[in-house]
């Protein structure tokens, strides 16, 4: 048999109702449902790893074409995250925030395009190179 | 040691290095962040102190000094820091159960149980993952007590033996040294001693922090207060002041702006005031509380020379506490009526809400049972109203006494995009 909770009257300015014992409880079998209600999808869940070090970057230009990132993407750059081989990076070149996949063979580091038009950029011993924060993912809308 | 040590980290800089998180070509030059309105500068990089700029010049002294060093002005970006204080203090808090944040560049820890763990270690771990998280440099000093804490942060910060390493552990040091240290902290330097105290202590004989520590607490207190004495006692290693993990309640709430222009007219003033009440009401509502009473103030401008001056103030109290705005704004707007004269020109105005009450606990409900339901479906708007403005943004709902133009609002001629909290701010990745 359903039993209905009747809401306690509120004292006034309280903001909102709690919408707790509005519903009714059915007092026979649980649904079998009911564990597995909140497990909805988060594309935040899904993108970020370490919220307080993610931040996302809106994509300006064609040069990681090759790397699925095309022009107004958004990327999602994770700062917590040690770049490694290969990573897509945020690098601060001339003081700009720049992306770019990052190379390391012996002393040299390069960051390259992924689109035949741009050229590579050098980087050897004894130069500063930046890292602002590894690419963790690409968000683009469609329509 | 002592067996309970605390950390307070804190910003270096900290709204200069918010911009220069997104901007990186801010680095290495003069920047400073203006006041509301442009007014003052209340933040420099080091090589704006350098300059010899001080903390909350007005920016019109030093504007010329700025353009001759290629100096960047900023207005302040207050969702910007808002956001990048909120991710600061979650790095933070990863080190330590027991946090508060002090304030929306600083945090105080509590080590509680560590004494096999290397702090020092551990301040320059937390300095180095907020650094690379976030972006942000930060100082970390450590001492036996919140105060000793706080004089360590500034050692760290300033002192040429802990600069490089940007964390002070005085645990660490032996008596001797700290003593030397101390020695060379002024005492209106320390934590809790304002500027008044530290003339007057002065006056006593009582010129560092050394000083003050070897003062005698109890005649201390009788020629000020227990604060004083409560300072000494902390600088001596002994805990007075607690950490305090849940901010306090709010004992008033200001909204008050300065004007982008001098405003002579008598509806903007209304509008204005109409403004704050409702930003105010809404600050108050978020932390569950009723006002009993509002002053409302407005000013005239006393940097310009031979301006005529006025700075009256009203106050109105409410029969019964409320977190409405309407009321809040009626209030308000009252206020204005009653000390508005028309001879002068307005620079700021603002309202203060004072003797606050948790919602709900005030007296005289139970006896108003009859008007339950207006009330009910009152406060259901209210909620709606916020929810809408913090889902859509500020002020996007707002009641009519707001004015719709608003031509007497703040001027922020530079302000930086809210990077990180609006998809249409977002910083831009060159690829």
């Amino acid at each position: 048999m359903p039993l209905t909770f009747l809401t306690p009257a509120r004292h006034s300015g309280a903001p909102g109702p709690l919408p707790l014992f509005t519903f009714k409880v059915p007092a026979g079998f649980p649904s079998p449902a009911e564990d597995y209600a909140d497990s909805r999808l988060d594309l935040n869940d899904y993108l970020i790893e370490h919220e307080a070090a993610t931040f996302y970057v809106r994509v300006q230009g064609h040069s990681m074409s090759g790397a699925g990132i095309l022009d107004g993407d958004i990327i999602a750059v994770d700062r917590s995250l040690e770049p490694r081989q290969g990573d897509v990076v945020v690098a601060v070149i001339d003081g700009e925030l720049t992306v770019k996949e990052l190379h390391r063979e012996g002393t040299t580091v390069t960051l390259r395009a992924r689109n035949p038009e741009f050229r590579p950029i050098e980087f050897k011993i004894g130069q500063e190179l930046v890292i602002w924060g590894v690419v963790k993912g690409v968000v683009r809308k469609l329509r | 040691m002592s067996r309970m040590l605390y950390a307070l980290v804190d910003g270096n800089n900290f709204y200069v290095s918010c911009e220069r998180v997104f901007n990186p070509h801010l680095e290495g030059r003069p920047v400073i962040v203006l006041s509301n309105n442009d007014g003052c500068a209340v933040a420099r990089s080091d090589e704006a102190k350098a300059l010899g700029i001080p903390m909350g010049v007005p920016y019109f002294e030093i504007r010329d000094l700025l353009n001759q060093h290629r100096g960047i002005v900023l207005s302040s970006n207050y969702t910007l820091y808002a956001d990048m204080s909120r991710r600061m203090m979650a790095v933070i808090g990863q080190y330590s159960p027991e946090q508060e944040v002090y304030s929306i560049d600083e945090s105080f820890l509590r080590f509680k149980g560590f004494q096999h763990w290397d702090l020092t270690e551990h301040g320059r771990r937390i300095r180095h993952q907020v650094r690379q998280w976030t972006g942000l440099p930060v100082g970390v000093g450590l001492g036996p007590t919140k105060t000793l804490a706080k004089l360590a942060n500034r050692l760290s910060k300033r002192h040429p033996d802990f600069k490089t390493a940007g964390v002070c552990n005085l645990a660490d040091l032996p008596p001797w040294r700290q003593l030397d240290y101390f020695a060379q902290v002024e005492v209106g330097d320390v934590w809790g001693v304002g500027p008044r105290w530290a003339k007057k202590l002065k006056d006593l004989g009582i010129h560092s922090a050394l000083d003050l520590k070897l003062a005698d607490p109890e005649s201390l207190r009788k020629r000020f207060n227990v604060v004083l004495e409560r300072t000494i006692r902390e600088l001596n290693g002994l805990p007075c002041i607690p950490l305090e993990e849940a901010p306090p309640a709010k004992k008033q709430i200001v909204s008050s702006r300065s004007f982008g222009h001098l405003v002579r007219r008598k509806d903007d003033l209304l509008e204005a005031v109409a403004t704050y009440a409702a930003t105010a009401a809404q600050k108050l509502r978020q932390s569950r509380q009723c006002t009993s009473a509002m002053q409302v103030f407005l000013s005239t401008n006393s940097f310009i020379p031979g301006e005529p001056q006025y700075h009256p103030a009203a106050m109105i109290s409410f029969p019964t506490p409320t977190q409405d705005t309407a009321t809040l704004i009626q209030a308000a707007r009252s206020g204005v009526a009653r000390i508005f004269r028309p001879e002068f020109r307005y620079k700021k105005a603002g309202v203060m809400l004072m003797d606050m009450v948790p919602e709900g606990v005030h007296q005289g409900v139970l006896f108003r049972a009859e008007d339950t339901e207006g009330e009910e479906r009152r406060s259901r708007l209210l909620a709606a109203l916020d929810a809408c403005n913090s889902q859509m943004g500020k002020g996007t709902l707002r009641f009519a006494a707001e004015g719709i133009g608003q031509p007497w609002k703040m001027r922020r001629g530079n302000l930086t995009p809210a990077y990180t909290t609006a998809w249409d701010s977002l910083a831009i990745g060159r690829a």
